[in-house]
């Protein structure tokens, strides 16, 4: 039979599986210490095609696993037998990759004897911010270990999603205040990037090349912001704290092809610069709003995008001047990784919440109310 | 020898095979379905197991079909058999899928000395391979496996559920029309060629298709 959970355990050692997209992550925590972050990622062999294409996920996760969960357990100095939990990012994510990770993991569970943890992959990204500072493992989001600010909210942003969340508690009690309806925002990059011949991933291309140019040489739309789908603090509108990037992309498309129509040279860095600031413009004045409407003091910034430096710029301009404290994980702890799964299942674990079993599907659209899945009957 | 065969080209599979057992069967289980492998898998596993009596330490080997298989599925199965036999530190061996269904024709009264298995590879397609089969010996594989349109096979009797599928281009065999692939089958032909000193293949998925990823072509126009 998988075991079940000693509730009064303080310090779980977990190990965390993430494939929810394109990198295969094996993590291992202590508590709310960090042992090892070990990361495969296919992103070179999405390269040539300008974007994540599940399928070559899919196939890398395969055959990543193993040698990713025998790296991670060598660098923590730890065997399986000392493991208390595993925990696995059962969704949301490519359904294809999601499959990968929650088969090697039930495998794992089944083979080990271990109870297994199936969660949520946004809720995750908040996870790490509970990590505590060991210099060496780079950990710390400065939330102060195993205890999360009272109004803390989450601004991810990456290739596969970008939603602000508030989290009430980070193991039963998580909503999502706002997300993209359409792209996400590192998607926005990548196809943007490809528009300009920038080549993929877009978003660092973009971030530095748009350090040359003139972000107000034009202007590009920021979705979702007229009143119609603002509404007002008393009465919000539809998509008060949504974002919408799909139009942007295109009026990117259209002012490159209006300058080769005139024969002009395309302005490539003033154009970079100018969809940087739309974007980044659009995804921290919303993210603030969010905050400031609900009671959100401390916001965590997580996803692959917070690596972008005119993001963290304005988003920590924005929130100071509306008094939040924005935290900002490591870079490597910011983009998919094991590490903050395990840093979840640790939390759930230290609050006495139960294994998932071995009988769970990965959901490919798991909702944030979702932080881990229940035993099924 | 202790065996644990696993298979997920088309339904979901187990079995604990040995030279022990009646017929080298101790206990299997199959899905009806072909898309719940991630949810029946390691639960099934882990009853087959438990109603054996057996631990991990307890097996010898273990065998993942290899596919061909619709790609999620198929590494459903990979992916399972993958980390049992790192984590119980066990002998990997792959079979492909196809075999499963090409052992049972040559156990059944069918009399063909030579044939092809067919399975389901959606997108109106199947994979299939040929095999000869002579008195009392294991199935050959001879060509294959292969993935495409069913109107393009040879004309050879067709057995499995590629065959019922598209029973009116092919000579399918009736009883064996719904038949999928599953680990019971593979792992006796696993144990038997095992048993004859023949080499199985790694756990290699045999996908037969690409990934379907296209290389962007010059950009669309937006105006
Ligand atoms: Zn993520």
């Amino acid at each position: 039979m998988t075991a079940t959970f000693p509730q009064e355990l303080k310090q779980p050692l977990v190990l965390g599986i993430e494939s929810s997209c394109d990198e295969t992550g094996v993590g291992i925590v202590r508590g709310t210490t960090l042992l090892t972050n070990t990361v495969s990622s296919s992103m070179d062999e999405h390269m040539r095609f300008g974007g994540v294409i599940p399928e070559i996920a899919s196939r890398a996760h395969l055959d990543a696993f193993v040698p990713t969960l025998q790296e991670s357990l060598h660098e923590a100095g730890v065997t399986l037998e000392d493991i208390d939990a595993i925990a696995v990012t059962s969704g949301p994510g490519l359904a294809g990759a999601l499959m990968v990770g929650v088969c090697a993991a039930k495998a794992l569970a089944l083979a080990t004897g271990k109870p297994l943890y199936a969660i949520n992959h946004l809720v995750a990204h908040v996870g790490v911010g509970l990590l505590d500072g060991k210099p060496d493992a780079g950990a710390a989001a400065g939330l102060g270990a195993g205890q999360l600010p009272e109004n803390l909210g989450a601004l991810l942003v990456s290739g596969g999603h970008t939603e602000i969340l508030r989290i009430r508690s980070i193991t039963d009690d998580v909503e999502l205040l706002g997300s993209t309806i359409d792209d996400a925002a590192g998607e926005a990059y990548d196809k943007v990037a490809r528009i300009l011949g920038l080549g993929y991933p877009g978003g660092p291309a973009i971030d530095k090349l748009a350090r040359q140019g003139n972000p107000k040489s034009i202007r590009f739309p920021r979705g979702l912001t007229q009143p119609k789908y603002m509404g007002t603090a008393e009465d919000k509108g539809p998509h008060r704290y949504d974002w919408s990037f799909s139009g942007l992309k295109t009026a990117v498309a259209r002012c490159v092809e209006q300058f080769e129509a005139r024969g002009e040279e395309v302005p490539v860095a003033d154009i970079a610069a100018a969809f940087q600031e739309a974007v980044v413009d659009v995804i921290s004045s919303k993210a603030v709003l969010a905050c400031k409407e609900n009671g959100i003091t401390d916001v965590l910034l997580g996803g692959g995008v917070a690596a972008n430096s005119r993001l963290r710029e304005l988003t920590r301009q924005r929130c100071t001047s509306a008094g939040i404290t924005l935290h900002v994980p490591p870079l490597d702890l910011c983009t998919d990784n094991g590490a903050m799964v395990a840093a979840l299942g640790s939390q759930l674990i230290m609050a006495g919440i139960g294994p998932s079993g071995l009988a769970f599907a990965p959901d490919s659209s798991m909702p944030v109310t979702s932080v881990s899945l229940p035993a099924q009957a | 020898m202790l065996i644990l065969a696993i298979d997920t080209s088309a339904v979901a599979s187990a079995a604990l095979i040995s030279d022990d057992a009646m017929e080298g069967v101790v206990d299997s289980f199959a899905t009806e379905d072909t898309r719940s492998h991630a949810e029946v898998l390691a639960p099934g596993i882990e009853k087959l197991l438990a109603g054996a009596d057996v631990t991990g330490a307890d097996i010898d080997a273990i065998v993942t079909g290899v596919g061909p298989g619709p790609f999620t599925g198929l590494r459903s199965g990979i992916a399972t058999a993958r980390t049992l036999a790192f984590v119980w530190n066990k002998p990997l061996h792959g079979l492909m899928s196809l075999d499963a269904i090409a052992l049972e024709v040559a156990e059944s009264t069918v009399s063909a000395s030579e044939f092809l298995v067919a399975t389901d590879a959606r997108r109106k397609e199947v994979y299939w391979a040929r095999y000869t089969v002579t008195d009392g010996r294991l199935p050959e594989l001879v060509d294959g496996p292969h993935v495409g349109f069913a109107s393009e096979l040879p004309d050879l009797p067709v057995f499995g559920a590629g065959a019922g599928l598209y029973a009116d281009v092919l000579s399918a065999d009736p009883d064996f029309a719904g038949t999928q692939p599953n680990a019971a089958s593979l792992g006796q032909f696993a144990l038997a060629r095992l048993a004859a000193g023949q080499a199985l293949l790694d756990s290699t998925p045999l996908y037969l298709r690409e990934s379907d990823a296209q290389v962007p072509g010059p950009r669309k126009r937006a105006l």
